[in-house]
């Protein structure tokens, strides 16, 4: 048994995103057609030369059909992916085990979600007939138990923590507002910031993602064909998940100041890509900063900062975008907004435009290191689904 | 041996409405003192089950032969409520479950068939006192349970109160009716109900007497109930009693719930009873019904769970308007998330000891603990190897907590812990009966049997916590 990754054995050789936005006036078909079209012509393929397709979306449509129809794909495999918030990144993750399994030469993973159609502000589990014990609270509450945690076990004050909390916020919305692609493009005070009404324990409704429709996708080859499609492929270093039992919720050990499933999830990623020291390797990473307790455990669970110093690092600037290691230069779901099935797909479209030096000027990151990271998570605290990539530009 | 009470409980939600709020609104209606207001997730059932809990504190649930459930204001129709209160009392399958339902005199009758009766009957009552603002029946009603044991008694759960005499009067006349599915009762007028109740509470009053073989002036506690107050209070001068003897009512803090007051008024007496004494209750509903009853010195060994006093003086004020609206008497403005889809019936029926009697399993060799019970345990993979445990009864302490401003609730913000029980077990859970404010980690709860939402007119039975207030609550042995 082990976790043996395909390490440069795939690379993606084009991708496209659609802007995450309230799109009132665009359907989940035209997400999809919008973002499938971007990466058909980034990768200069047509949607006959991809041999099999994986659709993520948590809860806009069913079966491999939602993505076929709006595409007119004949006769292709085409499988719908869910697995809570990572789906997009599980699509991508299908997509890229099969062209390494070798059963097919060119795959492709989209992710689509149209989340505005409900009438409801934030995200709504999709209803399960069920005995009536389940939890009814929203994602932001249980996130919230994170704060007062780990504030607690690492003696962080309630000012500190207000104030730590607010500069993630502050660095993500700054982000978000040099992204033309970004659902939120303003700078927000921190002042701002911590006057917003609260939604949940002390989160306001700054410290959570922005809820938007939106579409990624990305074309995967063989690392060794890569060059057939593009000069600068970004070839998949690490591909890893883990599922939670569920445990912590009931098991009296977990204390809300850590996610296990994403450290479980990191290790394996950076055993499969050889990365030892994540500060020093790495160019830039996505996490999933749902709301902005989680961004700050994550920190600690990715091997960003110690155990109960990663609140400082915070402080200190360290993962803004001209820190040591830019954390969600794109802007991250804060600012960026998540759709649900996208997101994961998102993340990597955020690596491969600033390791190919992609972005726009005023937001590129400068740096020589050619390694990104992409973290998606789903679920709650005591209940996850986590997921880890590495990706690089530079084969071998 | 002689039939009587083995236990008795009362059990008084955490709110009350404090009538003069009610003319600060309206410039009319209310009064003086308080009334006892059932929460937005309580209702005859939840109540019931409560009363019963406290109740069976303080005998062997196993010595109970069946359940009988009296209310008027039923939380449904058709389907029997008793089986509810049955599931949440993890009572044997083979003890029946049956429902007195309907009438305000249900109560009474149903302590009547029970001592009347053999075997050891569990007798619940609950009542939900509603009326329109302003109406008498806003401010003087109330909402309550109560649960007796009755019995011939046995070794380790003796009769605490013999029976001594009872006397039943009834006759048709209509002084207060409602039909099915109005939330308001209507009532003809007050004078015509007066002048019926007097004469048949004093006929009922005499022939109870005359049964126990006892002079009034021997009563050493008395309560009279019914919603009409002025028949009562005329019913309570005319017994010829010491002045003494005349118990406080509770509908001064309580307010008078219905079919569920004769056991309050039973269990309220007890609690402050010495060995040997004579106590009775004169119930007015269609009639009069009289109960008198000796207590044994068993008395003397016997401690309420959690008395009605204490529940009387543990209590929190409640908002006029938060009380319109968790009466449904006024439409506040609901978060804007989805309403919860109804309950799966087979889904339900498949985890009854979970869902109804908040039974989790524990794994024979590690010890864990999962609420929700696991077929394969989360500590070591053992499978199928684990016993039912119960955690209904263990205190818990709040690890950390939250609350949900934007989570879809009939009275939102939703409060939110996790809670460690005593004994082992974690699990996250709804908290109610609490002031966000006061909420902190380290906190003690007990949990509490409630009805979280309605949906098609499925309600969904399940359990929160609550703060554990005062030295009442103690923890049952599993």
């Amino acid at each position: 048994m082990a976790s043996h990754g395909i390490k440069d054995r795939v690379a993606i050789v084009g991708m496209g995103c659609t802007r995450f936005a309230e799109h009132w006036d665009k359907s989940l078909d035209d997400l999809i057609v919008e973002a499938s079209q971007d990466t058909f012509a980034s990768a200069g393929v047509t949607k006959d030369d991809v041999d099999a397709y994986w659709f993520g979306t948590a809860q806009s449509g069913m079966s491999g059909v939602t993505l076929a129809r709006p595409l007119q794909l004949e006769g292709k495999p085409v499988t719908r992916v869910e697995n809570y918030c990572t789906t997009g990144s599980e699509a991508l993750r299908a997509a890229a085990y099969a062209v390494a399994s070798g059963a097919y030469d060119v795959a492709m993973a989209v992710g689509a979600e149209k989340v505005k159609d409900s009438g409801y502000q934030g995200l709504n589990a999709f209803p399960i007939p069920n005995d009536g014990t389940q939890r009814t609270l929203t994602a932001a509450a249980m996130f919230s138990m994170v704060a007062p945690a780990y504030a607690k076990k690492y003696g962080v004050s309630d000012d500190e923590m207000t104030e730590v909390l607010a500069r993630i916020s502050w660095k993500n919305h700054q982000n978000g507002a040099r992204n033309p692609r970004a659902q939120f493009r303003k700078e927000v005070s921190t002042e701002t910031i911590c006057a917003s009404p609260r939604v949940a324990g002390r989160l306001g409704v700054f410290d959570c993602a922005g809820v938007a429709d939106g579409a990624a996708a990305a074309i995967v080859v063989r690392a060794e064909d890569a060059h057939k499609y593009t000069d600068t492929p970004v070839y998949i270093k690490a591909l890893s998940f883990a599922a939670g039992s569920g445990s912590g919720l009931i098991d009296p050990g977990y204390d809300y100041t850590w996610f296990p499933e994403c450290a479980t999830a990191a290790e394996d990623a950076y055993k499969q890509a050889g990365i030892t020291d994540p500060m020093a390797q790495l160019a830039m990473a996505e996490v999933h900063d749902c709301f902005t307790p989680t961004e700050l455990v994550l920190m600690e669970d990715l091997g960003f900062a110690e155990r109960g110093t990663a609140w400082r690092e915070v402080l200190a600037g360290t993962f803004d975008r001209t820190g040591a290691l830019p954390i969600n230069p794109d802007g991250g779901l804060k600012s960026f907004g998540h759709p649900v099935g996208a997101s994961g797909l998102r993340m990597f479209f955020e690596a491969w435009l600033q390791l190919r030096k992609e972005a726009t000027p005023e937001r590129q990151i400068d740096t020589d290191r050619t390694l990104a990271l992409t973290h998606n998570l789903g679920g709650y605290p005591g209940e996850m689904v986590s997921f880890v990539s590495v990706v690089g530009t530079e084969w071998g | 041996m002689t039939r009587g009470i083995v236990t008795i409980a009362g059990y008084v939600p955490y709110r009350r409405l404090q009538r003069s709020e009610v003319a600060k609104v309206f410039g009319a209606g209310g009064g003086k003192g308080s009334r006892s207001v059932a929460s937005h997730d309580e209702d005859t059932t939840t109540m019931g089950t409560e009363a019963a809990r406290l109740a069976l504190r303080t005998v062997p649930r196993d010595q109970v032969d069946a359940l009988w459930f009296a209310t008027a204001t039923p939380a449904y129709l058709d389907k029997t409520n008793a089986t509810t209160i049955h599931a949440a009392l993890r009572c044997p399958a083979s003890v029946p479950a049956f429902d007195f339902g309907g009438a305000l005199r249900s109560g009474s009758g149903a302590l009547a068939a029970a001592l009347a009766g053999t075997g050891t009957n569990l007798v619940v009552m609950a009542d939900q006192r509603d009326g329109l603002p302003t109406s008498t029946d806003e401010s003087a009603g109330g909402d309550a349970a109560a649960a007796v044991v009755i019995g011939d008694g046995s070794a380790d759960a003796p009769v605490i109160a013999e029976l001594m005499g009872t006397a039943s009067i009834t006759d048709e006349f209509l002084d207060r009716w409602r039909t099915a599915g109005d939330r308001r009762s209507k009532t003809w007028e007050e004078r015509f109900g007066e002048t019926r109740y007097v004469p048949l509470g004093a006929a009922a009053w005499s022939a109870g007497l005359e049964a126990a073989g006892i002079e009034a002036d021997s009563v050493d506690a008395v309560m009279v109930t019914g919603m009409h107050g002025r028949a009562a209070k005329a019913v309570t001068k005319a017994l010829g009693v010491r002045s003494e003897a005349v118990a406080d009512d509770l509908s001064s803090a309580v307010g008078q719930t219905g079919s569920a007051h004769v056991g309050l008024a039973l269990a309220s007496l007890l609690e402050q009873a010495k060995p040997g004494q004579i106590i009775a209750v004169v119930s007015l509903a269609d009639g009069a019904d009289v109960f008198i009853l000796r207590t044994t010195e068993a008395l003397e060994a016997w401690t309420p769970a959690n008395s009605v006093a204490d529940q009387v003086a543990a209590a929190a004020d409640l908002p006029y308007g938060k009380f319109l609206s968790w009466r449904g008497m006024v439409t506040t403005e609901p978060p804007r998330r989805p309403e919860p889809q109804r309950v799966s019936s087979s889904a339900a029926w498949r985890n009854e000891e979970w869902k109804f009697a908040f039974v989790g399993s524990q794994d024979r060799s590690t010890g864990a603990v999962h609420l929700p019970p696991s077929r394969v345990s989360m500590d070591g993979g053992a499978v199928d190897d684990m016993t039912p445990v119960d955690r209904a009864d263990s205190v818990g302490t709040i690890v950390t907590y939250t609350i949900d401003r934007m989570a879809y609730s009939p009275s939102p913000p939703i409060v939110f812990a996790v809670l460690d029980f005593e004994g082992g077990g974690r699990f996250p859970v709804e908290l109610t009966d609490v002031d966000p404010d006061t909420v902190d980690i380290g906190q003690q709860v007990v949990m509490t049997f409630r009805r979280l939402f309605t949906a098609d007119g499925i309600h969904d039975y399940f359990w929160k916590a609550k703060p554990v207030r005062g030295n009442a609550h103690t923890t049952a042995q599993d």
